[in-house]
C-alpha cells in the first residue's frame, strides 16, 4: 500500500494569546528584528500514513488530529501530504 | 467510605491523596492503576497531579485515553464523585467531563506557592462542609493552570455557578494581582452541572494537616464524606420504606 509523509502543525487558536510568541518577538525586536512581527509557536509533527490514496491518508490524518494531535477548545492544525521517499520495509 | 486513587504513569501526588483520605480523614482508599477497568467499588474518584505520561503532546492529552478513563467517564455521568486535582483537571478537561482547557500560565514560569482560593458554590458534593465566600489558603504548583474556555462557555459556566473557586486576596477580593496564571476569571476550579465532578488546579491533598502550614484542603475530603453519609443514610432509608 502506498505510504505518505504527513507534515502537521499545531497552534494556538489566533484569538488566544500566545505568551511565548510574545516573549520571542519581544526578543528579536531587541535584537533589531523589528520587521518580524506576530510571532506564534506552535508542534510540529510528521509520521507516515499507510493508505490506499492521498485521499483516505488526508481523512485518517484529520480525524487523528481532531482525536488527539490537537484540542480544538485552544488549538488549530494544518497539514500536508506527499509521497513518503522511503517506504517502511 | 471508600477512596480509588488513579495512577498514571508520571502521577506524583497519587500517594498525597491516598494518605489525606485514609491517614487523614480516616477512609478506605485504594490505588487504581490506569491500564485496568475495574473500579474495585469505589464511592469516589480521585485524578492526581503529576505528570502524566510527561505532559507529552499536551498536559493530560495522552491520560485520558488510558483504560480506566472509560470507566471513570462511565462512573462520572452515572452520578459518581469525581475530582481532578492540577494534572487531573487537565485530565478531566481533555477527556471532555468539564469545559475548557488549560494553556500555560500566562508568566511562562511553573508557579509553586501558597495562594488563598474564595470559594463561590457550596452545592457541589466537593464543598458542602464549606460556605460561601470562605478563603483557603492552599497550594498551587503548574506550568498549564491558566484556565481558557470560550466567551460562551464563560458566561454559560458564570451564569450556571459553576465556577467552584477564584483566586482572591486573603481578604476574599478578585485581583488581577493575585492570580498566578492568567486563568480568566480567576477561576480556579470549576463542576459539571450534575454537581459530581470537579476540577481544580491547587492542591488541597497538599494542606490537610497542621503540621504542612494549611489544613484547608480537607473540607474538600470532608465534604465527599458528608456527601457519602448522608447517600448512604438516603439509601437505608429506601430499603427500609422497600421492606415495609
Amino acid at each position: 500500500m502506498p505510504v505518505f509523509t504527513a507534515r502537521i502543525i499545531v497552534t494556538l487558536r489566533s484569538s488566544i494569546l500566545d505568551p511565548e510568541g510574545a516573549a520571542i518577538e519581544h526578543a528579536l525586536h531587541e535584537l533589531a528584528f523589528s520587521a518580524c512581527t506576530d510571532v506564534r509557536v506552535g508542534k510540529y509533527v510528521t509520521m507516515n500514513v499507510e493508505a490506499e490514496s492521498e485521499e483516505n491518508a488526508r481523512i485518517i490524518v484529520d480525524q487523528a488530529c481532531r482525536k488527539l494531535l490537537a484540542n480544538q477548545v485552544m488549538e488549530d492544525f494544518t497539514f500536508t501530504l506527499e509521497k513518503a521517499h522511503h517506504e517502511p520495509a | 467510605m471508600k477512596f480509588g486513587i488513579v495512577v498514571f504513569p508520571g502521577s506524583n501526588c497519587d500517594h498525597d491523596a491516598y494518605h489525606v483520605a485514609k491517614h487523614v480523614a480516616g477512609q478506605e482508599a485504594v490505588f487504581l492503576w490506569h491500564k485496568s477497568t475495574d473500579l474495585e467499588g469505589v464511592d469516589a474518584i480521585i485524578l492526581p497531579g503529576g505528570f502524566s505520561y510527561g505532559d507529552y503532546l499536551r498536559a493530560g492529552a495522552i491520560a485520558r485515553f488510558s483504560p480506566i478513563m472509560k470507566e471513570v467517564v462511565r462512573f462520572a455521568r452515572s452520578g459518581g464523585p469525581v475530582l481532578g486535582i492540577c494534572n487531573g483537571f487537565q485530565i478531566l478537561l481533555e477527556a471532555g467531563l468539564l469545559p475548557g482547557a488549560l494553556l500555560r500560565n500566562e508568566s511562562l514560569n511553573f508557579v509553586c506557592k501558597y495562594v488563598h482560593i474564595r470559594v463561590e458554590n457550596t452545592d457541589s458534593i466537593f464543598t458542602r462542609s464549606l460556605f460561601k465566600g470562605q478563603i483557603l489558603r492552599i497550594p498551587v504548583a503548574h506550568g498549564e493552570g491558566n484556565y481558557y474556555a470560550d466567551e460562551k462557555t464563560i458566561q454559560d459556566l458564570e451564569k450556571k455557578n459553576l465556577v467552584v473557586f477564584r483566586y482572591s486576596t486573603d481578604a476574599g477580593e478578585i485581583t488581577h494581582a493575585c492570580n498566578p496564571n492568567g486563568s480568566v476569571n480567576n477561576i480556579a476550579g470549576i463542576t459539571h452541572p450534575t454537581l459530581n465532578v470537579l476540577g481544580m488546579m491547587p492542591h488541597p491533598e497538599r494542606c490537610a494537616e497542621d503540621v504542612l502550614g494549611s489544613r484547608d484542603g480537607l473540607g474538600i475530603f470532608q465534604s465527599l464524606i458528608r456527601w457519602y453519609r448522608s447517600s448512604a443514610a438516603n439509601a437505608a432509608k429506601e430499603e427500609e420504606c422497600l421492606e415495609i
